[in-house]
């Protein structure tokens, strides 16, 4: 098993998720220059979060046409997990791979906090050990993540399970005030219709270890562990 | 024969998007300042290009395919306007 984290030009957050797969999980993990990048060798991969091409244009605009998301293209279509966390998942979003967009916040700031998050399906690569309804804490810092979408393709992606983690309260709830960027229907994260490719915007690589969480838990390795038991079935 | 033409592009959310700078410029700025006749302000993008082409329509042309082809605007969210000047 061999994970790549591809690294564009102004990622930021690369070698927190390559310490978490390495030194957490015990995972051979490649840090690989997106020119790089070739699908053949490897058996999933994350596009971590920072500011590729400084966010111009779009958040994910320029990198989405990155000679790695060709190849980010054919692993998605070959089955493979794919994860994008933050600007990562702006990238998927704008290379066409996940259903939305992703726009500015509704506060117009940098939003930099801990989120609550419901897991709202256990069917996709990176969801497959959450059970349902289970609620995990984990951190922002976005200034672009306010994710929308059309009415009637909301509703599509109800239908096919593609919603994958909303903000909610501790009850559980998706409140106004769990919602830390003005998404709509609270959602934090959306899957292609396979399942095999996840983006969300908070950061799980940063609430992987016990002692980095106020919470005290280590919720965002669930995801990285999710992907592991994917592989191995 | 070639011309150059300044082709401009202009991006702007669906009306189903809300923008929330342009709602803060016309709440907070707009109409603070009493001009209450001004009923919205919507933000967006602008991008000019400076095109070779041989005439209004083929600049016109290359801009629209270029922004699809390069998903210069997020069909999803946004709408875009294309206008062609003289050169």
């Amino acid at each position: 098993m061999k994970v790549a984290v591809i690294q564009f030009p102004g990622s930021n957050c690369d070698l927190d998720v390559v310490h978490v797969l390495r030194n957490i999980l015990n995972i051979p993990t490649d840090l690989v220059w997106h020119k790089f990048f070739q699908n053949k060798i490897y058996d999933a991969a994350i596009l971590p979060g920072g500011f590729s091409y400084g966010d111009y244009l779009r958040s994910g605009a320029i990198a989405s046409h990155s000679p790695a998301m060709e190849e980010v293209k054919k692993m998605a279509e070959d089955g493979k997990p794919v994860l994008g966390i933050c600007n990562g998942f702006q990238i998927l979003i704008e290379a066409g791979l996940l259903p939305g967009a992703l726009l500015p916040n509704d506060c117009l700031k940098f939003v930099c906090k801990w989120v609550i998050l419901k897991c709202e399906t256990s069917r996709t690569a990176f969801t497959c050990l959450i059970p349902e309804g289970k609620i995990l804490y984990m951190p922002v810092a976005h200034k672009e993540g306010r994710y929308f979408n059309l009415e009637e393709d909301l509703k599509s992606i109800w239908k096919e399970q593609q919603v994958v983690f909303r903000y909610v309260d501790e009850n559980g709830n998706p409140t106004l005030e769990a919602n830390p960027n003005g998404s709509i229907q609270n959602i934090a994260s959306v899957c292609n219709k396979e399942g095999n490719v996840v983006g969300l915007m908070p950061h799980p690589e940063r609430a992987s270890e016990k002692i980095l969480s106020p919470y005290k838990n280590s919720d965002g390795l669930l995801l990285f562990e999710s992907m592991i038991n994917y592989l191995k079935r | 024969m070639t011309q150059t033409f300044i082709v401009e592009v202009i991006i702007e959310n669906k009306p189903a998007a809300r923008d929330p700078e342009g709602e803060t410029i016309h709440k907070d700025l707009i109409l603070k300042g009493g001009y209450e006749n001004v009923k919205s302000v919507r933000t967006g993008k602008y991008l000019k290009f400076l095109v070779e082409a041989e005439d209004e329509k083929h600049a016109e042309k290359i801009v629209f395919d270029l922004c699809n082809a390069l998903r210069i605007y997020n069909p999803v969210v946004h709408t875009h306007k294309i206008l062609v000047k003289g050169g």
